[in-house]
């Protein structure tokens, strides 16, 4: 036995140091392109980042001061459709999973949102095209909503119901012991439980779609204009973005760039927004 | 006040094994009675099926009668919801809801049963967690703590307040010792002479000494089986049957 007091031998010093320096390599590696990202962005995008662009819709080429404040509006405006559509599904989809489907059917709807979760996003915003614009005869904010509300399902209702199975059945149990019927138990003690990854769940699936171009290319098809009724065709910062960016202009090309920073802080602050309102109120760092 | 019970030829099943056998028992009000036996030999699945809790676990099954207070509690038509509401139930391993303050745990049953009076909650609280013998420990943290933040020890008693807060007619305590020191062993051993006054309390045990010291009445099952039931004293003095014989006196289980 060797004893507590004897020194650490020199090669399990050295794996020892030679492990936490790789892991410690591997995080960096994993965080470099992150940051290389962003503060590309910000290098490239702050100098065309003013008041005007916040505030004002596009102007034609070579008339100064143009923005993309209705790109930044009407992406809110999608995100904000998509994420009333996606989340109630997804998490609703989830419980069933978790809490309440037994047998083949529970196994054809988690092979489903997998599969779903695997479909090109352009082929979403095909289907939608197909379902909800060509019924409609015009593009619309509406139908953006409804493409990035479908590509977010998936990946909620699987986190949603990863989270639920880890919450311990003694809880379920408790609750149930307690005569508190089986929906409120659900709700109110088994969901409220897992609700911190449940909504980093839907947080990750909003954050990804936000980027989302190309479903939006034949939903919400883009606008020059002010546009704040969901049923028209409506701005939205990727295809802004992608326009400005394939344009032949130098000016544009600029505005591009200021918009992909634009878009970037926008899901950061909406992510951290939901964070701190929902972490208000848990009990669980009051330990 | 207490109620007593009936069990008519109750058996259990999960999925094709069988894992209760002919159980006949009648419990009397206002007393504790002990559930003592082997590891697998049925206890907890037994006081399960006493408050419908079995079948909530998949491919659990059951027949026979178990009549509690004036609930037939298996009779078509009874609400299950409506039998675990009267029947209070306090687990083996402390379970207090991990997000919900104190407060909000003891008063979880009645809260997410529509009851909404703040004064009647405030009141309902302290009295449950009096009973529990919490309230001094806990009275300037009731909302500003988490249930999962306090002691093992404390958390089961957090639990039972929980159980008693919705004003159960029978209490069902399965192993609610198992886990914890002597000291707060001793606490709810106290607490569980104390209930009686109030309660019937039905306690699933593997410590003898234990049944010895809180239950008028006991229990012994093995396999299944309910093989002896009678004043506590009898059981552990001069039981009749050689079996529970050679369990108290440590020959197996």
């Amino acid at each position: 036995m060797p004893s507590a007091s004897r020194p650490l031998s020199v090669t399990r010093r050295l794996t020892n140091l030679g492990f936490i320096g790789l892991s410690g390599l591997a995080a960096i590696l994993v965080l470099a392109p992150l940051g290389a990202i962003f503060g590309y962005l910000v290098y490239k995008g702050i100098g065309s980042l003013n008041w005007a662009f916040l505030t004002n819709v596009p102007h034609p080429v070579g008339e100064p001061g143009g923005g993309m404040a209705n790109a930044i509006i009407g992406s809110m405006l999608i995100l904000g459709l998509g994420s009333i559509i996606g989340v109630p599904l997804g998490i609703g989809a989830g419980v069933y999973l978790a809490e309440f489907g037994r047998g083949r059917y529970v196994n054809l709807v988690r092979f489903t949102a997998d599969v779903l979760n695997g479909i090109p996003s352009i082929v979403v915003g095909i289907a939608v095209y197909a379902l909800v614009v060509l019924p409609q005869q015009h593009f619309s904010a509406l139908s953006g909503g409804v493409a990035l509300g479908i590509m977010m399902v998936p990946t909620i209702a699987r986190t949603t119901e990863e989270m639920l199975l880890m919450v311990p059945n003694t809880i379920r149990e408790a609750a149930l012991g307690l005569g508190i019927p089986q929906w409120r138990t659900t709700l109110q003690v088994t969901l409220r439980t897992a609700s911190k990854g449940v909504i980093t769940g839907a947080m990750l699936a909003f954050a990804r779609v936000a980027g989302e171009t190309a479903p939006l290319l034949f939903t919400a098809f883009g606008n020059q204009f002010w546009n704040l009724n969901p049923n028209q065709p409506t701005a939205a910062l990727p295809i802004q973005i992608f326009a400005y960016a394939i344009s032949p202009f130098d000016e544009w090309h600029r505005q591009a760039w200021a918009g992909a920073l634009i878009l970037i802080v926008l899901i950061v602050v909406a992510v951290s927004a939901v964070r701190v309102v929902t972490g208000r109120g848990s009990m669980e760092n009051n330990a | 006040m207490g109620v007593g019970i009936e069990v008519k030829d109750l058996n259990a099943w999960f999925g094709k094994a069988q894992v209760l056998k002919d159980i006949n028992i009648k419990v009397g009000a206002n007393a504790v009675t002990a559930v003592i036996g082997p590891s697998g030999c049925g206890k907890s699945t037994f006081i399960r099926c006493l408050n419908r809790m079995h079948e909530t676990v998949p491919a659990a099954h059951l027949t026979g009668s178990v009549q509690v207070g004036d609930i037939d509690v298996y009779k078509p038509g009874t609400d299950a919801v409506d039998v675990r509401r009267r029947i209070g139930m306090v687990f083996q391993k402390a379970n207090p809801f991990p997000t919900m303050s104190i407060y909000d745990n003891v008063s979880a049953g009645l809260r997410l049963n529509g009851y909404n009076n703040r004064h009647e909650l405030d009141i309902a609280v302290e009295h449950s967690l009096r009973m529990a013998a919490l309230w001094d420990e806990v009275k300037d943290v009731l909302k500003k703590k988490s249930g999962s933040s306090l002691s093992g020890g404390q958390q089961q008693r957090l639990c039972i307040a929980r159980a008693l807060a919705v004003q159960p007619e029978l209490l069902l305590m399965d192993e609610p010792c198992s886990a914890l020191d002597p000291i707060s062993t001793g606490k709810i051993e106290e607490l569980i002479f104390q209930l009686k006054e109030q309660y019937t309390v039905v306690i699933v045990t593997h410590n003898m000494q234990q049944a010895a010291r809180v239950a008028d009445h006991t229990g012994f099952f093995l396999m299944g089986k309910l093989i002896e039931y009678d004043k506590t004293e009898k059981i552990f003095t001069t039981p009749s049957d050689k079996r529970t014989e050679d369990y108290i006196t440590g020959r197996f289980g």
